[in-house]
């Protein structure tokens, strides 16, 4: 562990001084973490890794499916469909301006994006958040997309994959929001029932609605390291009982002592664990 | 008698009629006719006041701390109720309460969350707020009926599941979810029935049913008024237009298809004729078990399904 870190933080350093030149401002990346700086290419290569002290950088969906699928192809699934404002929802802000807003920035519909592609040479559908999209928070397209991933998988008799990123429900989109927990979760009785498995991968941040459905559903329930995963914010706790919270609470590892992870898995094993997975739920079948 | 902020006029005639009443019975005086002319408008006073409630007046309905809460309902329209703790596993929980019921010979299971009627069984009920161990309490007496054959009918109230520091080493999100999947499966009909305060998944966790449905001064959504108003406004002073914006009374729930019925209160409340309302929720439930019953597990299951999967608004634009 500790000759591989230093491997890498070598490697590291003699990059930056490499290209340090070559690299023109708003290319570099500090991390959150350690405030290690490197070059974001560094970065995108390193799987959005700090490569000093793990810190796992918040991706979404284009990063993952990168990632997860064979050579980064996959096909991507329902892409047409969109959020709308059907309850006229008004904060501070109409909410069709933050959708409007939201979809403007991020080229996204919504904060889901399904993608049916290979993982090792088998087929696979993974829907994934987007956190970018107003908090990766779960409303109407988000419970759409899942569910037409689950008919999708039952309908081609394929492993579905749901990665989580989310702050949780919608509160603009009200009780649709809420339900969109109900919905996802009878979806999955019905991938459950076609005997495929479903395979649940919490990244930071899973709370609120998403932990409270689809997310603890899974057949295996797995998570990036140090993610933040609950059900009432850490801010909500903290408020109620006036008094500080233990170091590490609701992080992955927490949850994994508590029994609520099958394993907590580095990004970068990420793909080989998963492919093990397949294997052993899959083989033998068609 | 407590009023409401709202119901101020009626607070002012009712305290008019008694004073009337106390100088009749001083003076010895017959005063019924002015007695019966005062209370007849008060009866009109209330139904102008009813009529037209806003969905804040509706959520502070909710919340009346004389609103009848489960085990009063359970102690009216049940002729025998054994009431069942425990989750098995950690504790029992006290915000949730449940049981072998028998409503009119039909027996059924009853669970619903159960908010205290005074300061110390506010404390010990945790204001309806559940710990995991009560939804996985639920879920064991849930399992029970089906393997028996009995419906399920639950009552939900409660202001969210519990936020706490042992509520999440306990997994509050994977106790909420398993029950929400666990009841779509469910092979014997299952009634879902809001009675007061129906807050996100607190109340979701034992809300999945055949069918769903509020009582008229009720709210359901993702959210609480004041919760919205802290989070979307950052401040605690914007619930009355969270309560607006978020769309959470049984009216606007039941024409979005949200839930399946609403069940009328009487006029000034649930808590102003409590007897009235548990009498119409016990007709109802039987009436509904009925109904249920004419399908078999397998359509009401799929049923079930069809229904929440179908909950939801977007656009689907040409590719
Ligand atoms: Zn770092």
């Amino acid at each position: 562990m500790s000759t591989l870190w230093f491997r890498r933080s070598n490697k590291g350093i003699q990059t930056d001084t490499k290209e340090k030149k070559e690299t023109p401002d708003g290319l570099w990346h500090k991390c959150s973490e350690c405030r290690t700086t490197i070059t974001q290419q560094e970065l995108a290569d390193n799987m959005y890794i700090c490569p000093k002290c793990d810190y796992h950088n918040r991706i979404n969906a284009k990063e993952y499916f990168e990632i997860l699928f064979d050579d980064g192809a996959f096909t991507e699934l329902f892409e047409n469909i969109r959020a709308i404002d059907k309850l006229g929802f008004v904060d501070v802000k109409p909410y069709k301006d933050r959708l409007v807003a939201a979809q403007k920035s991020t080229g996204l519909g919504d904060a889901m994006t399904v993608g049916v592609g290979k993982l090792d040479g088998r087929d696979l559908v993974i829907a994934c958040m987007n956190f970018n999209f107003i908090g990766g928070s779960m409303g109407s397209v988000v419970g759409e997309k899942i569910a037409r991933g689950i008919d999708y998988a039952i309908q081609h008799k394929l492993p579905f994959m749901i990665i989580s990123k989310s702050g949780g429900a919608r509160m603009m989109e009200s009780a649709f929001s809420l339900m969109q927990m109900a919905k996802t979760s009878a979806k999955l009785t019905q991938l459950s029932k076609a005997g495929l498995p479903y395979i649940s991968f919490m990244t930071d941040p899973t709370t609120g609605g998403v932990t409270a459905s689809f997310a603890m559903l899974g057949d295996i329930n797995i998570a990036e390291p140090k993610a933040l995963i609950g059900f009432a914010g850490p801010r909500v706790i903290k408020e109620t009982l006036k008094k500080d919270l233990p170091p590490g609470f609701q992080r992955s590892e927490f949850l994994l002592e508590h029994g609520f992870l099958d394993f907590v898995v580095n990004r970068k094993n990420l793909k080989t664990e998963l492919s093990h997975c397949l294997t052993w739920f899959m083989e033998g079948k068609k | 008698m407590q009023f409401l902020d709202f119901e101020k006029p009626l607070e002012d005639l009712v305290s008019q009629l008694d004073k009337l009443q106390s100088i009749a019975d001083k003076n010895k005086m017959d005063m019924s006719a002015s007695v019966r002319q005062l209370e007849q408008t008060i009866e009109e006073t209330r139904s102008e006041i009813y009529k037209n409630l806003t969905p804040w007046q509706r959520v502070q309905l909710s919340r009346h701390p004389e609103r009848p809460y489960t085990n009063y309902y359970i102690s009216k329209i049940c002729s025998t109720f054994t009431e069942l703790f425990g989750d098995r596993n950690v504790k029992d929980d006290k915000a949730i309460v449940g049981g072998l019921a028998d409503i009119d010979g039909q027996q059924v299971m009853i669970i619903g969350h159960q908010k205290g009627t005074n300061t110390k069984q506010r404390q010990i009920r945790n204001f309806g707020m559940a710990n995991p161990e009560g939804y996985r309490k639920a879920l064991r007496l849930m399992k029970l009926a089906e393997k028996f054959n009995r419906p399920i009918v639950t009552f939900i109230d409660t202001p969210g599941a519990y936020p706490g520091l042992e509520a999440e080493e306990r997994g509050q999100g994977e106790a909420i979810a398993r029950n929400i999947y666990e009841m779509v499966n469910m092979r014997v009909p299952v009634i879902c029935i809001i009675i007061g305060e129906g807050a996100s998944g607190g109340a979701l966790g034992i809300g999945v049913g055949d069918k769903v449905v509020m009582l008229e001064n009720t709210w359901y959504t993702v959210i609480s008024p004041e919760n919205c108003s802290s989070i979307l406004w950052r401040s605690w002073d914007y619930k009355v237009q969270a309560a607006e914006q978020l769309k959470l009374t049984s009216e606007d729930m039941s024409a979005f298809g949200l839930v399946d019925d609403v069940l009328k209160e009487p006029v000034g409340g649930a808590h102003y004729k409590p007897e009235e309302m548990a009498l119409s929720i016990k007709r109802y439930i039987l009436d509904t078990i009925k109904e249920l019953e004419q399908t078999d597990a397998d359509q009401r299951i799929e049923k079930r399904i069809e229904k929440f999967s179908s909950m939801g608004f977007f656009e689907e634009t040409e590719a």
